[in-house]
């Protein structure tokens, strides 16, 4: 454990540091000061002293921390130097933070390397980077006790201060900097209690802030070199239709246009991974001088496409090697929906079964039965699909936002025939990415045009490729059904849930373990249609499904929402069914109790007119429970209030945690209510913002309260587990609105909820 | 191809360009300020949100040739060393994740409070309402904004 972290090399890594200061020629700086504003520039060192992958400390006590994961805006930036600053003891003021570049030998790709993405980011890198900040703290106390002729125990550090209280001995960081990066790197440096955190858990601000606001360039579209060409890509107008051929005469004789091509981004054969979903293998390709004169000539490519035969191919995911078989054809939505009711009719795989749920309905007084469903999702990112490359021979230089570096660098490497260590990414803040840039097929797009015009390239994406070429949440389809007896006892439950072309069910989580009887099926639909991960795939959907269910089932036995959970939750404490539930009990109760107590819950009655639903999950090992308070004006719901409760163990940085939440129930509504992408003919109906609604200020929650459960346990998810329950509270509050239930995502669409 | 001579950010400065060409290129490629941003192309998004005159403009429908010797400012030229009170009071509420609508964002609130320094919330909400903040910072950017009016 330690030992992979702290015992890393530091002749290569200065190599690294060396080849990623080409950031800094290109015009940009990655550096990045804590301090908030530009008046209080840290003085920069003469010489660094480096510790370890993740720091280096100058003379003067300066420290730089490398951060090692992507960000795209969950403020990893910022958490993850938090925590090396903790175990340091360093001062966060004389802290810079420098995105570290991709490098698995730095960073193994043990504990999720460097991939930022299913709430990961805190929970995998938490004790390597706590190891990293001890161990240089450790070998700081060496060289001092060295230094002084004193133990090294008799040595505390606070702020970047070395002291020895008996000698009356002390010194700065930067003075012993140089001595102590000669000291042996321990291999199990010692920790800090959770009592002792001086700033972890106390709110700091984004330390790319002021950049933000000013406007530097910091993101993969802003990646400019002498000589670079601007490169656009044409793929089919339809899933299902595949490249025919090409007239590009009247392109290539526009203004400011170097060369149209075809490219494949897959050698025949290659063996994919789940992360190089692409409908779309063969593109063509545009390069010219400028955006604007390359999205001209885009328009005037003459290209025919023919149809796809239908294939199976085996791709590597999480659960090993799979066969995919994927059809020919152009699909319809409404088909989508038709086909997934059918099969919602017809028995499915069973996942899991406790007790005997078939013998419970049967002698059940009382069934209730509710269908859910939800279109394809676009991820929309607001920075639209983009990277630079710059190929020389057999070496790649490729520059821009990703959030799984080490997934799709064989799949360059494998294409270009290179091996890996011929590969430079360096990794660009991302202006979004919720899933999407876990699929970064454009950027080995990028480099195989810049080798066809041996040249730096920097290929964009327009808004309507990006939406259009996505790689989208998958439609879902649950089928709730709850038996209950005579005195209005639940005594059965049966899920039935699949989509297209997964199915989202989780059959171990709640209310697995909560009852007796309790029956799991999943059934999936072949498509062509791109898929993959969105913001806490299938639990966007399922949670949204399960917690209408239960609000309905609680009515119908006549209890309290929270209460009714809190009984099921109690059951799966203290008496489990079955022995693979994945969730804890405890915890999930506690996000409960703590938004029942936030909200007034059964205490305050909201205002007149106000309506409230509540809702919980878990996913990505973390807890969330939101209220949520919402009136109806001119017939359209507005969001007065949302109280959240969310259990992530420790807090890094709560007030970063809380904006993520914020975004988290915003992002959620949005798309509980307006979001869905159709299809036609194969063809991705929504090309743009007029006709892809996303939700806009007014429509955002007037206030959000976010609370967090207090306790030690080493942080969860974050990213993630806040945004899957907010469309159960939003579904459960419109009913008590409208006395009408939603079993249909978009709720609203254009629609007015009432009148 | 036409020569066009502007001022932006109180420079003169001058391109060579189609003279179709949006400002959002204009700025993005020739001129190096790229804190403006695409989003959508089509004025639906508010990233490329840029000011002609004291007017809050989508720079990606505002082509070259039209805005002849208006001033124009920038993200890059809100203010000199970032301090303008729109800015400080991003900052002061940590509004950004991502980060990439911000530039949009606040080129339209600092345009909106100037022409409107006692806004309403609902005021507020309906200008801001064409700028899209995927990552769902709106409640801290009404925050911002009406710490910004002061």
């Amino acid at each position: 454990m330690a030992a992979i972290d702290t015992s890393y090399d530091r002749r290569s890594f200065l190599k690294t540091t060396a080849l990623a200061g080409g950031g800094i020629k290109l015009g940009f700086n990655w550096l990045t000061s804590c301090q908030p504003t530009a008046e209080e520039i840290l003085a920069m060192p003469k010489e660094w002293f480096n510790f370890n992958a993740y720091l280096k400390i100058g003379e003067n006590g300066v420290v730089t921390i490398f951060s090692p994961n992507p960000e795209f805006g969950q403020n990893l930036m910022t958490s993850m130097p938090m925590i090396v600053a903790e175990e340091l003891d360093v001062d966060w003021k004389n802290v810079l933070v420098e995105q570290a570049p991709h490098d698995p030998v730095r960073f193994p790709p043990g504990a999720f390397g460097q991939f930022t993405g299913g709430s990961r980011g805190i929970m995998t890198k938490w004790e390597p980077l706590r190891n990293a900040g001890a161990a240089a703290k450790h070998m700081l106390k060496e060289a001092a006790a060295q230094a002084w002729q004193v133990p090294a125990a008799e040595i505390t550090t606070e702020g970047g201060v070395l002291k020895h209280e008996k000698s009356g001995k002390s010194a700065g960081y930067g003075e012993m900097a140089a001595a102590a990066a000669k000291i042996p790197v321990p291999e199990q440096p010692v920790l800090k209690g959770v009592k002792d955190f001086k700033l972890i858990g106390k709110s700091q601000k984004n330390v790319e802030g002021q950049k933000i606001v000013t406007g530097k360039p910091m993101f993969g579209v802003d990646y400019k070199v002498d000589g670079m060409l601007i490169a656009m890509v044409e793929h089919p107008p339809a899933f299902g239709l595949k490249l025919k051929s090409v007239d590009d005469s009247a392109a290539r004789a526009m203004p400011g246009i170097k060369d149209v091509f075809s490219i494949k981004t897959y050698n025949d054969g290659f063996e994919k991974s789940m992360f190089d979903a692409n409908a779309f293998p063969e593109l063509v390709a545009i390069v010219g001088n400028s955006t604007w004169e390359v999205m001209q000539a885009k328009k005037a490519l003459k290209i025919e496409w023919e149809s796809i035969t239908a294939y199976s191919e085996t791709v590597t995911g999480f659960g090993g090697k799979q066969s995919v078989n994927v059809p020919a054809g152009l699909e319809n939505s409404d088909d989508h929906h038709a086909k997934m009711a059918a099969l919602a009719a017809k028995p499915g795989k069973v996942v899991r079964r406790n007790g005997d749920p078939e013998a419970a309905f049967k002698k059940a007084a009382k069934v209730i039965e509710r269908s859910y469903s939800c279109p394809h999702l676009a991820h929309n990112c607001m920075e639209p699909m983009n990277f630079f490359a710059d190929v020389k021979g057999d070496k790649v230089k490729v520059a821009g936002p990703l959030q799984a570096p080490g997934i799709i660098e064989p799949t360059l490497a494998a294409r270009m025939g290179i091996p890996l260590e011929n590969i430079e990414i360096e990794m660009t803040r991302m202006g979004g990415g919720f899933g999407r840039r876990a699929y970064s097929h454009y950027m080995v797009e990028a480099a195989l045009i810049s080798q066809k015009v041996n040249a730096p390239v920097k290929l964009i994406y327009t808004r309507e490729d990006d939406m259009t070429n996505g790689i989208y949440r998958p439609a879902y389809h649950a089928v709730y059904r709850a038996a209950l007896d005579e005195n209005n006892n639940l005594i059965g439950f049966h899920v039935k849930a699949g989509g297209i072309p997964e199915s989202p069910l989780y059959a171990d989580r709640f209310p697995a373990g909560a009852i007796d009887n309790y029956l799991a099926e999943d059934w999936k639909i072949e498509s062509n249609i791109t898929i993959g991960a969105f913001r806490a795939p299938r639990s966007n959907f399922i949670a949204g499904a399960e917690q209408s269910f239960l609000d309905e089932l609680a009515e119908a036995m006549g209890k309290d929402p929270i209460e009714f959970r809190l009984e099921l939750l109690k059951r799966a404490r203290e008496n489990p069914v079955g022995e693979q539930n994945d969730y804890d009990a405890a915890r999930y109760a506690g996000v409960l109790e703590l938004v029942r107590e936030k909200s007034g819950w059964g205490k305050t009655e909201p205002a007149a007119g106000v309506s409230r639903g509540v809702a919980a999950y878990f996913c990505h090992a973390s807890y969330a429970a939101h209220v949520l308070d919402l009136t109806i004006e001119n017939g359209k719901p507005v969001v007065q209030k949302i109280t959240s409760a969310i259990d992530c163990g420790i807090v890094v940085n709560p007030d970063a945690a809380a904006n993520m939440t914020e975004g988290a129930v915003t992002d959620g509504i949005g798309n509980a209510l307006y979001g869905e992408m159709t299809f036609k003919g194969g063809v991705a109906e929504k090309t743009n913002f007029d006709k892809y609604r996303m939700i806009r200020m007014s429509e955002a929650p007037k206030a959000i309260e976010v609370h967090f459960v207090q306790n030690e346990i080493a942080p969860t998810g974050m990213g993630e587990p806040p945004f899957p329950p907010i469309f159960g509270a939003l579904a459960n509050a419109l009913y008590k609105a409208t006395g009408k239930r939603v079993y249909r995502q978009p709720f609203l669409g254009e629609q007015p909820v009432a009148g | 191809m036409a020569t066009f001579n502007l001022n932006i950010n109180g420079k003169k400065q001058q391109v060579d360009v189609d003279p179709a060409t949006p400002m959002l290129w204009v700025l993005r490629d020739h001129l190096n300020l790229v804190g403006t941003k695409y989003g959508c192309g089509i004025a639906q998004c508010g990233a490329c949100t840029i000011h002609l005159g004291d007017v809050a403009m989508r720079s990606c429908q505002l082509t070259v040739s039209q805005v002849g010797n208006q001033p124009v400012t920038t993200i890059e030229g809100l203010s000199e060393t970032g301090d303008h009170p729109v800015q400080k009071a991003w900052l002061e509420h940590d509004v950004a994740q991502c980060g990439y609508c911000q530039a949009g964002q606040i080129m339209n609130a600092a345009a909106f409070l100037k022409a409107n320094p006692n806004a309403s919330d609902e005021e507020i909400e309906a200008a801001m309402n064409g700028n899209i903040c995927r990552c769902g910072t709106y409640t801290r950017i009404k925050a911002a904004i009406k710490t910004a009016a002061g």
